[in-house]
């Protein structure tokens, strides 16, 4: 089975795929972390608008030749921008929402579930809408090709799952608890545990790439990634919520993690759509 | 998700170009996301953008770019309303982007709606440069995306 094998279809590669080649320690992502921040604020106490994520934030080093150094250009949306593609029940399987049962065995690790509501920043459910999931394993492992962290692999789990949204904007995943794993941003490098949510909003403006934390985890503030959203409470946002009431006996861990999106879309001035 | 169309079926086209960082290196991380309306002009409401039925046009299509930075789409010609310009909306990640970038692609045709397009009118030669497609001589569309440095793409707030 020596054959090539075509690098198409394989998910985002990880973080660790790029190592920064100046490998700082972490004291001094820490304080470039810190002056990141309080610059941020000392331009907004001046004046400034700034987006909630920083894309010029040193301390993650890839973002360093990939940043745009412009202000982007306010546009008014149009036509396509204002409608985001459109999805329904029958674009995904029942069984794609349940990342432990992909498998012929269950995969290693604390069962859990997480569930929340799609909503627009008017607090409206947003229905029928495409939600996408990948993580890591348990041990902190992706199933990506180039990810060569020497945690194993798990051949019960993949890692990638999706659903769309009932229609009260409900969504819920069935998976296992992703592991914390190193990167090569900086000496000693840890991301803390994550599930990556993909989502469309009602409109194109408000497609969302964003990631789920999990409570406690004492690698927040390490972490130049989550840190390069500025604000404490956005990043509250971020941490997806235990709910004991969504843990199911003898089974699985809850957690809920609402997602509201945010941006300007046509729905206000259209009927709502029939199912 | 990168055949927003059969390839090679009637009207079809490949879209497709470079992601590049500052130092002009190419970027074999990053996801493209184009959206659009048909050739007609009208925007693509029927259910299926996911899971296609294989006639349905559906105008959403995902691509990675490879370790060369190139991402590719089979898909067909945008249309717009009578003497507007016609655009794909392009969502762009990557490592090192902690939150995405959006752009548009025009079509390079229609000169007089080019000129007459909001956007574009408000934009330095240089920097409108960065949003219009060329024309392959296959008939299809080549659009580079720069992140950073010279040329770079203009992106969006809205």
């Amino acid at each position: 089975m020596t054959t090539q094998t075509s690098p198409t279809a394989v998910a985002p590669a990880p973080e660790s795929l790029l190592a920064a080649p100046d490998q700082a320690p972490q004291s001094d992502i820490t304080a470039e972390i810190v002056a990141a921040h309080a610059e941020a604020e000392r331009r907004i106490a001046a004046g400034e608008t700034l987006p909630a994520t920083l894309y010029d934030f040193p301390a993650y080093r890839s973002s360093i030749l990939r940043h745009p150094t412009k202000n982007p250009r306010l546009v008014d949306p149009e036509t396509i921008e204002l409608l985001s593609p459109a999805f329904g029940q029958r674009d995904v399987a029942a069984i794609e929402s349940d990342l432990t049962l992909q498998h012929m065995g269950e995969p290693i690790g604390e069962r859990m579930t997480v569930e929340g509501r799609l909503l627009d920043s008017w607090g409206r459910p947003l229905r029928n809408q495409l939600v996408e999931i990948w993580q890591a394993n348990s041990a902190g492992r992706y199933i990506h090709q180039r990810d060569q962290h020497p945690a194993p692999l798990d051949p019960n789990f993949t890692g990638a799952g999706r659903t769309v949204t009932d229609g009260q904007g409900h969504y819920r995943f069935t998976t296992i608890k992703p592991g914390p794993y190193p990167w090569r941003n900086h000496v000693n490098a840890w991301r803390p545990a994550h599930i990556h949510f993909s989502i469309f909003g009602s409109s194109f403006t408000q497609r969302i790439i964003t990631q789920m934390y999990f409570p406690g985890d004492p690698l927040f503030a390490l972490d130049p990634i989550y840190q390069s959203i500025r604000s404490q409470k956005d990043r509250d946002r971020l941490i997806g919520v235990y709910d004991h009431d969504l843990t199911s006996p003898e089974f699985s861990m809850g957690y809920r993690f609402d997602i509201v999106v945010d941006g300007p879309d046509a729905t206000w001035f259209e009927p709502e759509e029939e199912n | 998700m990168n055949q927003i169309v059969h390839p090679h079926s009637p009207g079809s086209l490949v879209l497709g170009g470079t992601v590049t960082d500052g130092n002009g290196a190419a970027i074999p991380d990053a996801l493209i996301e184009i959206w659009q309306a048909d050739t007609d002009g009208t925007i693509p409401r029927a259910r299926g953008a996911c899971r296609r039925d294989g006639h349905t046009f559906t105008g959403f299509g995902r691509a990675f770019t490879t370790d060369e930075g190139r991402y590719e789409f089979w898909t067909r010609n945008p249309g717009a309303e009578p003497g507007k310009a016609p655009f794909f909306a392009f969502v762009v990640y990557a490592r090192g982007l902690p939150d995405k970038l959006h752009t548009r692609a025009y079509l390079p045709e229609d000169e007089a709606a080019l000129a007459a397009d909001p956007l574009l009118a408000g934009l330095a030669p240089e920097e409108r440069a960065t949003l219009i497609a060329s024309r392959t001589p296959e008939g299809g569309l080549h659009f580079d995306v720069r992140l950073q440095g010279e040329k770079e793409t203009v992106f969006f707030a809205y």
